[in-house]
């Protein structure tokens, strides 16, 4: 599953893994955009709140159920087929890196219709291009109520953007969450299960 | 995991024949990036499909160059990570200072934002004539860019803002003459650097180094490559030697880690240990 935040997305992030489970069956992987000469407190200040393990992502690390990733300062995050994380310094995507399409598109590539794509509150646009992806490969998109949300522009640049599947409230996000989720994790497992 | 799509197979064939004519091989850089790179690359061409173009590009060098630079080329800015090149000043210099001479290998230096970077570094805290830079890179074409030392105008508040963060001391202005949309930086900054192709995949390594910068480079490798730069810059520095990587690349988990200390934590300034 993948997330991607802007403008209020501390308390939308915070509010939302807050809700999920400790033993919930996938890995989360996170884009909260943040400036890039700050020293980023965000993963420690997550973890200490959520029942779920919140790590900010290393290079190769293994995409592990239950855990949480959010993208460093100043690098975009990207999944590998092997599934792995890896990073990239290259330029700006969408005037921002991390960059949420970044994110999107490679794990759509390689989660294909597993893929649960979240797009919660901010004040840009990112994001819309890579949920269209996700999409076109048979995920999942959800979008954070505009009404809702800190910030509408990123949810409703999202909804414009692709045919989305859920349009809801934070509050109803967990549960849905939760309901999707378990389906999800079975095919990612056997599939990976296969390959390896 | 799904095995993937026709991009992929068109992917895979592509770099096969890129390495059996080319000799370069991008069969050991990381899929996830290599395609975004390849990808924006085709779309910037006049083809639609990587099998459209790969004709042309197996039997036209100069096409090849093209995709080429398209795919190698690594962004960077002047004092990336001010945090570093402070530490780099406070904590690395005064060790570098207590040698009459010293070498530095800057591997994978892009456009030489980073190498110049040093080198102002370097000039401000009095090594002016006392260091040799060589910074090397795969793409010739971004080499020649970093050997004219001329960078978009745009950039320089951002580098400026970096440099003061770094601990710089006067004004970076003095470091460059804006020429309409462009600053042109000084001549004094590039007599101690050479810019050389080194290819990290197949090339050698370069002999007793007091300092290894490689940043953000290995980033795009697979482990197997990862582990065969970090052979290379291992065995070129001395004892004593100081190994600088990117803010998310680290020694951890490996076995010549054990070779070294970390000098300032979580900027991955290592340092060779004796004997």
């Amino acid at each position: 599953m993948v997330i991607g935040v802007s403008t209020g997305g501390l308390q939308a992030l915070q509010k939302l893994l807050g809700q999920l489970p400790a033993d919930f069956p996938l890995p989360i992987l996170i884009v909260q955009h943040m400036r890039p000469d700050v020293e980023s407190g965000l993963a420690k200040l997550l973890d200490a709140n959520c029942f779920l393990r919140v790590k900010e992502a290393d290079e190769q690390d293994e995409i592990l159920p239950g855990t949480v990733y959010l993208a460093p300062p100043n690098y975009h995050l990207l999944v590998e087929r092997e599934g792995l994380l890896s990073l990239s310094a290259d330029p700006y995507v969408s005037f921002a890196r991390p960059s949420v399409d970044v994110l999107f598109e490679s794990a759509a590539e390689v989660f294909g219709p597993d893929l649960i794509g979240v797009v919660l509150t901010g004040a840009n646009f990112d994001g819309s291009l890579g949920l269209k992806t996700i999409k076109q490969k048979g995920g999942v998109a959800i979008v954070q109520d505009p009404a809702d949300a800190e910030a509408r522009q990123m949810p409703q640049a999202a909804i414009a953007a692709t045919g989305v599947d859920y349009v809801v409230a934070l509050d109803g996000m967990a549960a849905l969450l939760q309901m999707l989720a378990p389906k999800r994790a079975s095919m990612s497992h056997n599939i990976r299960g296969r390959n390896a | 995991m799904k095995s993937g799509g026709v991009d992929d197979v068109e992917i895979r064939l592509l770099l096969e024949g890129v390495q059996e004519i080319y000799g370069y091989d991008f069969r050991d850089y990381a899929d996830a990036s290599i395609k975004r790179r390849l990808t924006h690359w085709l779309a910037e061409s006049e083809f639609d499909t990587f099998s459209q173009a790969q004709s042309l590009l197996l039997r036209d060098r100069s096409a090849f160059e093209s995709l080429l630079r398209g795919i190698t080329v690594n962004v960077t800015e002047m004092f990336r990570d001010p945090a570093f090149f402070r530490a780099v000043r406070e904590q690395v210099v005064p060790f570098l200072k207590t040698y009459p001479f010293v070498k530095i290998w800057h591997a994978g230096c892009a456009t030489g934002e980073e190498a110049y970077s040093m080198a102002i570094l370097l000039n401000e805290e009095g090594m002016a004539g006392r260091y040799r830079m060589y910074a090397t890179d795969i793409n010739e074409a971004v080499l020649q860019k970093a050997a004219e030392g001329v960078m978009p105008i745009t950039e320089m508040q951002r580098f400026t803002r970096n440099y003061q963060k770094s601990g710089g001391r006067v004004s970076f202005a003095d470091y460059y003459t804006a020429r309409y949309d462009r600053a042109i930086l000084s001549p004094a900054l590039k007599k101690d650097i050479v810019f050389a192709p080194h290819n990290l995949a197949v090339d050698g390594e370069f002999g007793e180094m007091n300092m290894v910068l490689c940043r953000n480079v290995m980033i795009y490798f697979k482990p197997a490559l990862k582990e065969r730069c970090l052979h290379l810059f291992d065995s070129s520095l001395l004892g004593g030697g100081v190994l600088c990587l990117g803010l998310k690349e680290s020694l951890e988990r490996r076995k010549m880690g054990e070779r070294y200390e970390e000098l300032a934590p979580p900027l991955r300034i290592y340092r060779k240990r004796y004997g």
